[in-house]
This record gives C-alpha cells, sequence and structure tokens, in this order.
C-alpha cells in the first residue's frame, strides 16, 4: 500500500500540494467567493445580510464619494505609474553604466522598497506637515515662498503629496527589475550598431527599448496592480481626507465596510476593483503576445 | 559610447543625477533618524537649522520603550514574521516540488492557479476574510495572522522555488531513484541541498512581506497587546491632536531596522529572487 503510494505520481503529488491548497482554498478562494457574495448583500457587522441584488452596486454608481474615490485610483494610478516608468527606467539606465560602488548602488537604492510601508508612510506624513514641514522650511529660507504650505490639507496638494511617497516607494522596484532586463542584453548588439554609426539615442530605441519590452510588460503589471489597490499610504497620511479627496477605492472599502460598518457595501467597493485589474493583466498579457508574434517566436 | 564620455560629461550625465536619486530616496530614513534624536524644542522650532541636532536626547526612544506597548508589538510582529514565514516555506517546497517535479495531472494548471492567486490583492479580501476569521474564532489573535499571511507568502514562494527546482539536472535525481530512494528522502537529501540560496530568497521575501503587511492586521487585531509594529506605530502613538513626532519616528525607524538589516546581509539573493521572479 505505502509502495503504491510512493510510485503514483497523481497521489503523491495530491498529498505534496495538500498544506498549500488547504490553505489558499479556505483563506482566499472562499473568501473571495465570499466576497463577491457579500457584494450583493446588506451585511453589517454584528448582523447577516440578506440577498439584495445589485442595489449596493447601483447605490455606488451615484454616490459622489464612491465616483470621486474612483476618479482619485485612476488618476494615482495613471500619475504614479507613469512616473515611476520613467523615472525607474532612467535609474535603470544610470545604474546600466559602467560606474563605481555599482553593487553597492543597487543594494542602498531597493531600501524604500525594503523598509515597512506604513512606517515609512509616518515619515512622509511628518515631513508634509502643515506647521514644521522640512520642504516649506527649505522653500522659505530660500525665498521662494511666503509661507508654509499646507500639503495635506487641500485636495490637490494632498494628492500630489501621497502620489510622492508611492513614487517613492515604487521606483526602486521597477529600477531593479529593469537592470536585470537591461543585463540581459548582449553587448554585442551595441556594439554592431555602434560601427553602423547608431547614436546612443538611436541605440535606446532601436535596440535597448524593444529587447526590453517583456519585462516592461511585466514589471509595469505588477506597477499599476499593486498601485491601484494601494491602501497604505492612503490610510497612514491622509485617511482619505481632506474632503475624501484622496480616498482610493481601497480605503474607501475600508472605511465604509470596518468603521463603518456596512460589510456589504465594503465588499461591493472591494469587489468593483476586480474588473480593472483583469484589464491590466489581460492588457499586459496579450501585448506580450503580439510582441513575440512580431519578433517571430511562435504564439503560445 | 558611454565610455568615451570626457570626466566632466560623466558627471553631468552620470553621478549628478545618481546623486539626486539617492539623496531623495534615503532622505526619508535621514529624517527619521534625526527626528528620533532631537529634542521636541528643536522639533517645533522653525529656527536655526532643522537638519542637524544641538542637544541629542534619548527621551523618545525611552518613551518609546517604556510607556508604550512597543516592545511586544515588536515581539508579536517576530513571531508572526518568522512562524509564517517557516510554515510558508515548508508549503511552498512541497508544492513546488509536486508541481515541477512530480508532474502530477493538472500540475500545468495548478502552477498557473498558484501564480493567479498571487495576483489576488490583499485589499480587496479583507472583508471576506475577517467574516471567515471572526467565524473561526480567531479574531484578535495572532493566530490570525499566522494563517492568513501565507495566503499571499505562499503563491510567490512556490513561484520562485518552482523556477529553482527547474534549475536542477533531473538525472540527479534519476541516480537517486535508482539507488533505491524515495520521493522523499530525494526531495530532503538531494533538491533541498542544492536549493538553499533559492531558499534564503524565498525566506527573506516572506519575511519582509509579512513584516510590512499592514491591512490584515489593522482589521483581524484590536487588542494593544496583539498588534503588530506598523499598525501599533500608526494607530497608538497617535494620540489626539498633539502628535509626538519624536517618539513616531523613532518607532518607525526600529521598525524598520530588523528588516533593513537583514536584508543587508542577503542583499543578492533578494535582488536575484526578484528579477528572477519577474523574469519567468
Amino acid at each position: 500500500m505505502l509502495e503504491r503510494i510512493q510510485n503514483s505520481r497523481n497521489v503523491l503529488g495530491f498529498i505534496f500540494m495538500l498544506p498549500a491548497t488547504l490553505l489558499l482554498l479556505l483563506f482566499l478562494t472562499y473568501p473571495l467567493g465570499l466576497g463577491v457574495w457579500l457584494g450583493f448583500t446588506d451585511t453589517k457587522i454584528g448582523r447577516g445580510g440578506e440577498w439584495i441584488g445589485l442595489e449596493n452596486y447601483i447605490f455606488l454608481l451615484g454616490d459622489s464619494v464612491t465616483q470621486l474615490a474612483l476618479f482619485n485610483t485612476m488618476f494615482y494610478t495613471t500619475v504614479a505609474s507613469v512616473l515611476k516608468f520613467f523615472l525607474g527606467l532612467w535609474l535603470a539606465l544610470l545604474l546600466n553604466k559602467n560606474i563605481r560602488f555599482k553593487s553597492f548602488f543597487r543594494a542602498v537604492i531597493l531600501l524604500p522598497y525594503i523598509v515597512p510601508t506604513a512606517l515609512s508612510a509616518i515619515a512622509f506624513w511628518w515631513i508634509f506637515d502643515s506647521q514644521f514641514s522640512i520642504i516649506s522650511w527649505v522653500l522659505m529660507k530660500m525665498g521662494w515662498i511666503d509661507s508654509y504650505i499646507d500639503f495635506l490639507g487641500t485636495p490637490w496638494n494632498a494628492r500630489l503629496a501621497t502620489l510622492t511617497a508611492n513614487v517613492w516607494r515604487g521606483v526602486p522596484f521597477v529600477a531593479i527589475t529593469l537592470l536585470a532586463g537591461l543585463q540581459t542584453i548582449s553587448p554585442s548588439y551595441y556594439e554592431a550598431s555602434a560601427i553602423d554609426g547608431a547614436t546612443p539615442w538611436q541605440q535606446f530605441w532601436h535596440v535597448t527599448l524593444p529587447l526590453l519590452t517583456p519585462i516592461i510588460a511585466v514589471t509595469m503589471t505588477f506597477s499599476v496592480l499593486f498601485t491601484f489597490t494601494d491602501f497604505q499610504l492612503i490610510y497612514v497620511i491622509t485617511r482619505g481626507g481632506p474632503l475624501n479627496a484622496t480616498h482610493l477605492m481601497a480605503t474607501l472599502s475600508f472605511q465604509r465596510a470596518i468603521p463603518g460598518g456596512a460589510l456589504g457595501e465594503g465588499a461591493a467597493i472591494a469587489i468593483a476593483m476586480v474588473p480593472f485589474l483583469l484589464a491590466a493583466i489581460l492588457f499586459s498579457y496579450f501585448g506580450l503576445q503580439r510582441r513575440a508574434w512580431q519578433q517571430g517566436g511562435s504564439d503560445k | 559610447m558611454s565610455y568615451l564620455d570626457t570626466t566632466s560629461t560623466k558627471l553631468l550625465k552620470t553621478y549628478l543625477p545618481l546623486g539626486l536619486f539617492l539623496f531623495v530616496l534615503l532622505f526619508p530614513f535621514y529624517w527619521m533618524g534625526v527626528t528620533t534624536f532631537k529634542p521636541d524644542n528643536e522639533l517645533l522650532s522653525r529656527d536655526g537649522n532643522p537638519f542637524w541636532i544641538i542637544s541629542p536626547t534619548m527621551a523618545h526612544i525611552e518613551k518609546l520603550l517604556f510607556r508604550t506597548e512597543y516592545p511586544q508589538w515588536m515581539w508579536n510582529t517576530v513571531v508572526v514574521s518568522v512562524t509564517s514565514t517557516f510554515f510558508s516555506l515548508f508549503a511552498s517546497v512541497l508544492a513546488a516540488y509536486a508541481i515541477e517535479r512530480l508532474r502530477f495531472k493538472g500540475a500545468k494548471q495548478t502552477g498557473l492557479a498558484i501564480f493567479l492567486a498571487y495576483l489576488v490583492p490583499p485589499s480587496i479580501l479583507f472583508i471576506p476574510l475577517a467574516s471567515v476569521i471572526f467565524q473561526l474564532g480567531l479574531f484578535d489573535t495572532r493566530l490570525a495572522l499566522i494563517l492568513t499571511y501565507p495566503t499571499f507568502l505562499i503563491p510567490f514562494c512556490t513561484w520562485l522555488l518552482m523556477g529553482y527546482f527547474r534549475s536542477i539536472p533531473f538525472e540527479l535525481e534519476e541516480c537517486a531513484m535508482i539507488d533505491g530512494a524515495n520521493r522523499w528522502e530525494i526531495l530532503v537529501k538531494i533538491i533541498l541541498p542544492l536549493s538553499v540560496p533559492g531558499l534564503i530568497s524565498a525566506g527573506i521575501f516572506a519575511f519582509t512581506l509579512s513584516w510590512n503587511e499592514f491591512i490584515y492586521a489593522l482589521t483581524f487585531i484590536s487588542s494593544s497587546e496583539v498588534k503588530t509594529v506598523p499598525v501599533g506605530v500608526v494607530t497608538e502613538l497617535v494620540e489626539g491632536d498633539v502628535y509626538h513626532w519624536g517618539a513616531l519616528m523613532a518607532g518607525a525607524l526600529f521598525g524598520s531596522l530588523p528588516v533593513a538589516f537583514i536584508y543587508s546581509f542577503f542583499v543578492e539573493y533578494y535582488v536575484s529572487g526578484m528579477t528572477g521572479s519577474v523574469k519567468e
């Protein structure tokens, strides 16, 4: 009997998969399904809910705070991802050059990504403090402004401040993964193109960028995914304020569900993020496939 | 070509932007450090040079260590991170080996499902998960975190280890089988010793990810003595309208140090794990 189990790949595979599968089914797949179901109910904390169909979603469509949160999330994701891409690519290109202390730079630059986001967010909260901000202090001393800037007190200032913190945290990830991509490009391409008289810009445009596209697609999908569902930075720095101006879908969902007690409504907001996330994944997946086909690769 | 650049162009085009990046990326840490040791009267003054400390003080650290529950939060974070890391590594090694080497029926689909699980963000799961935790009677316990963190650790570690196992030649296993070793012996005596670097990078990732986790700890824990560092600092050190910036920054600094310390020892593993997992 024991002999048979050891020789059957299927039985053994099943046993080996058991711990991971059980845990993921109980704490990931089941909650995901439960979340979809909760979104169709009017469940409150401490009280089971009734099926109310699309009522939550219809209410949220007309709810101005949800509309604002959706706008904020789109704005935050788009601007932060674009900035992270350009700054990250620039940093990767700099680190790919022949510089001293390369491994030191590479190690140090990842620090914002390693350190707990909630804790670095507190540092940003202090840096953006309305009365003692170090940024305001420097600008005042340089004579560029007359009074301290209220970074977190007005809607657009607060949006840009949280955006800055998000970009600060995300650039290292993009830079390091793109750097890894850059290092896989064979130097012979650059030699060949240099012999043909290509300028550095032409080399970047016709050699680096096309060869880097697959890894850019994967990196940016991850980046977009994590920015879109960001919770910590906003929760710590502004809690969605001032006047809901910085609420993202995730923070609004938390606020309605946990302190607000409306579990069903909160779940509906969270589930409403899923189509956007799927779109991001599919976009990157099909973009990659098309790319592979164009370069002569076979369809997978 | 870049190596033909003169020293001055290189300085302008490479080292200047690099220096700026470094300054911006590291400044918040410097600011945490400076604030930690600055007495309140210097913190709340607009005169003088705020970049420097005139009379350093240990008062904020003392307050943090002796008049808050910070040490307890630290201990909770260590317990939760270490246990969930070990548990996730155990489950991931088995899963990755099964998918990559046993090639059971449906292994490929299972591999894809594991990858998709990694893409499910905690911020869409925490509400239903809170009700699961509540039903299981785990609300406000460390066990709630130890059991839920593996949901994002296992997919990541499995994915990373699958790549690692793939690089180990099949022949080694075949030889061992001919010598009469069973699958478990092969895994423990051949595969695992050969994949120590992979295990280290998976372990550091799992540890830093669970040390950083915020939304589950915020939602599933309400008593101060069970909180983790990130949640404790954010929810308990902020009292009313008066912010004790010194103690807050000290809390942020000390909460960051353990991960930064571990990371500094294994930075190469971390970087190669990170880039490898994206390139797959």
